[in-house]
């Protein structure tokens, strides 16, 4: 099986987010870049079937080159090859039509994605790269198998679950419990430096929109403390004052 | 021209945000000098959409509708918004929404922003606010295509319900079940209990609990409210609970009107996931936990012996 693994380069879950230039750019000073944890649960999956049942694993993602130290880190943890589409990340139609781009043309039989990137979430490449390239698309999966040409999965749906396949070529997006993110060792970081990464233009579709500014969430006006001995006036307040049952 | 609103039922009956979707397309087709149609697929709940400010309510039914597929789901939903000139298409952002937004994009050839959280700006141009950054900020994306699909945040939009009703149609597609493409095997649903991302009132507690045993303190004020349950990350991590209630950067995005939380001391990841919160009650045995920092309401005490009480106060007010 050929699978394409998406990975998106996002901050460090802990950032604390700032922006620049009159709040229209995310402000990258002092940031550390990590592989996106929903990406590396696909990653990891993808790389345990293929150590399973044979295949290939490239990983694909739309950045500029500076990059290239994250998406090295995806070949350490095992990945055959990797490909950059030399672009900006406009939005998830834009990224979504440069990994469909991508897959058609490498002919692979499963694209993988995370469930959402921790930083945009918009939750929506998967859907638009299946939708771009008429595959069947199983989201938010928290189990994944192979059987020949067929695809098995679990997945999260509004107050449950439901098991359910799908023939290749197919989409896939991880969710948590997928599996258990590898961690790079020494040996995979120095087969990394020489593995290919492959930089490719990008195709010129879908671009709809761009963000005009960012803005904070208004902060809390100061918190109201209440005695411990008399906890219940909490209760009181959140039903007479704040009205909210 | 026209605003589509997908008016999504489960079972014959419609979700609460729903409503909010229709509202909000209303309000926005008013900006934009035009008419709302509310659409439900399948089986419909008893409401007239015209309450909630639908100018037009269609209907698409058959038994290719009977069970949800995004496939069959979008398919229809694009027809139907191409046969009445819709050009915005507002869509709540459930897991069903959120599986349907992006094929319907695609098919019609519009521009797609989720984790939208306000009515659009159409003073020069169109403007959405939507959640970035785990919501630890928010983005005003600019759309410079005709077509757009647009998915709200649950719980981000004021209800109104001072419409008045306007007759349903059938509308006719031409989805078939050759637009299945998966295979459902079996599914497995917990009924009655409030979906997360839906619930308004939510408690939630984190490893100051000590144990998945004490749990029962977080239920039953959760019951005693009609809230949903929540946890922390390492919480589910340590399998005290399911990972579908853990509430954070990684896990899920809630945006209730009171959150509660028990026990947690309130990470930069937590507070990702819950920030947006209305209004938000800590209760920590440490004064200088940063969920504090926060909260709207804070009580510094033992959660063993604060839940007890917050409970016992609720029965006497809920009688």
């Amino acid at each position: 099986m050929k699978i394409l693994v998406c990975v998106s380069v996002v901050p460090d879950t802990t950032t604390k987010i700032t922006f620049t230039d009159g709040d229209t750019q995310f402000n990258k000073a002092g940031v550390q870049f990590i592989i996106n944890p929903y990406d590396e649960l696909s990653l990891t999956r993808a790389l345990e079937m293929t150590e399973a049942n044979g295949g290939s694993v490239t990983v694909i993602t739309v950045g500029e080159a500076d990059i290239e130290p994250v998406i090295r880190k995806a070949l350490a943890m095992g990945a055959g090859d990797a490909i950059r589409v030399d672009a900006s990340p406009k939005d998830g139609m834009y990224v979504a039509a440069q990994i469909a781009e991508q897959a058609k043309a490498g002919e692979y039989n499963l694209v993988l994605t995370g469930r959402e990137s921790i930083d945009y979430n918009g939750g929506q490449v998967q859907g638009l790269v299946a939708e771009m390239l008429g595959w069947p698309l199983i989201n938010v999966a928290m189990e994944l198998d192979a059987e020949g040409d067929i695809i098995k999965a679990t997945r999260d749906i509004d107050g449950g679950r439901e098991m359910l396949t799908a023939n290749t070529p197919c989409v896939v997006s991880a969710q948590k419990d997928l599996c258990e993110p590898r961690i790079p060792n020494m040996r995979g970081i120095m087969m990394a430096r020489s593995k290919p990464l492959n930089v490719l233009p990008a195709v010129d579709k879908y671009d709809y929109t761009s963000v005009s500014k960012y803005e904070l969430p208004p902060a809390k006006s100061g918190v109201k403390m209440i005695d411990a001995q008399n906890a219940e006036q909490l209760i009181d307040i959140l039903h007479n004052q704040e009205k909210l049952f | 021209m026209a605003v589509i609103v997908f008016a999504e039922s489960d079972n014959g009956v419609y979700k609460k945000s729903s409503f909010e979707a229709v509202t909000y397309g209303k309000d926005l087709a008013t900006k934009l000098s035009t008419e709302c149609i509310a659409v439900s697929i399948g089986n419909k709940g008893p409401e007239n959409l015209g309450t909630y400010g639908a100018d037009k309510e269609l209907n698409v039914s058959g038994d290719v509708f009977t069970t949800f597929n995004p496939q069959v789901y979008a398919k229809a939903l694009s027809e139907v918004a191409q046969a009445n000139g819709g050009d915005t298409i507002v869509i709540s952002q459930t897991y069903t929404g959120k599986s349907i937004a992006p094929l319907v994009a695609v098919k019609n050839e519009a521009a797609l922003v989720t984790g939208v959280v306000d009515m659009a700006n159409t003073d020069s141009g169109f403007t959405v606010k939507k959640t970035s950054f785990s919501s630890k900020a928010m983005a005003h994306v600019s759309i410079n295509n005709d077509k757009k699909v647009l998915t709200i945040i649950p719980n981000s939009y004021k209800i109104n319900s001072d419409g008045s009703d306007v007759s349903a149609e059938a509308a006719s597609v031409s989805v078939t079940s050759d637009a299945i493409n998966t295979t459902i095997v079996s599914t497995n649903k917990e009924t009655g209990k409030i979906p997360l991302t839906e619930a308004e009132l939510v408690i939630s507690a984190g490893r100051g609990l000590k144990g998945p045993e004490n749990w029962h303190m977080v239920e039953d004020l959760a019951n005693a409210l009609g809230a949903a349950t929540a946890c922390s990350k390492p919480v589910s991590d340590m399998g005290w609970r399911p990972h579908s209630e853990h509430v954070g950067q990684t896990g899920i995005t809630i945006k209730p009107n009171l959150y509660i939380a028990a026990g947690i001391s309130g990470a930069i990841q937590h507070l990702a996931g819950v920030g947006s919160s209305k209004v938000i009650c800590v209760i920590n045995t440490d004064p200088e936990a940063p969920f504090f920092k926060a909260a709207d309401y804070g009580i510094v005490g033992d959660a063993f012996e604060v839940l007890p009480k917050l409970l016992k106060r609720v029965n006497e007010l809920k009688g």
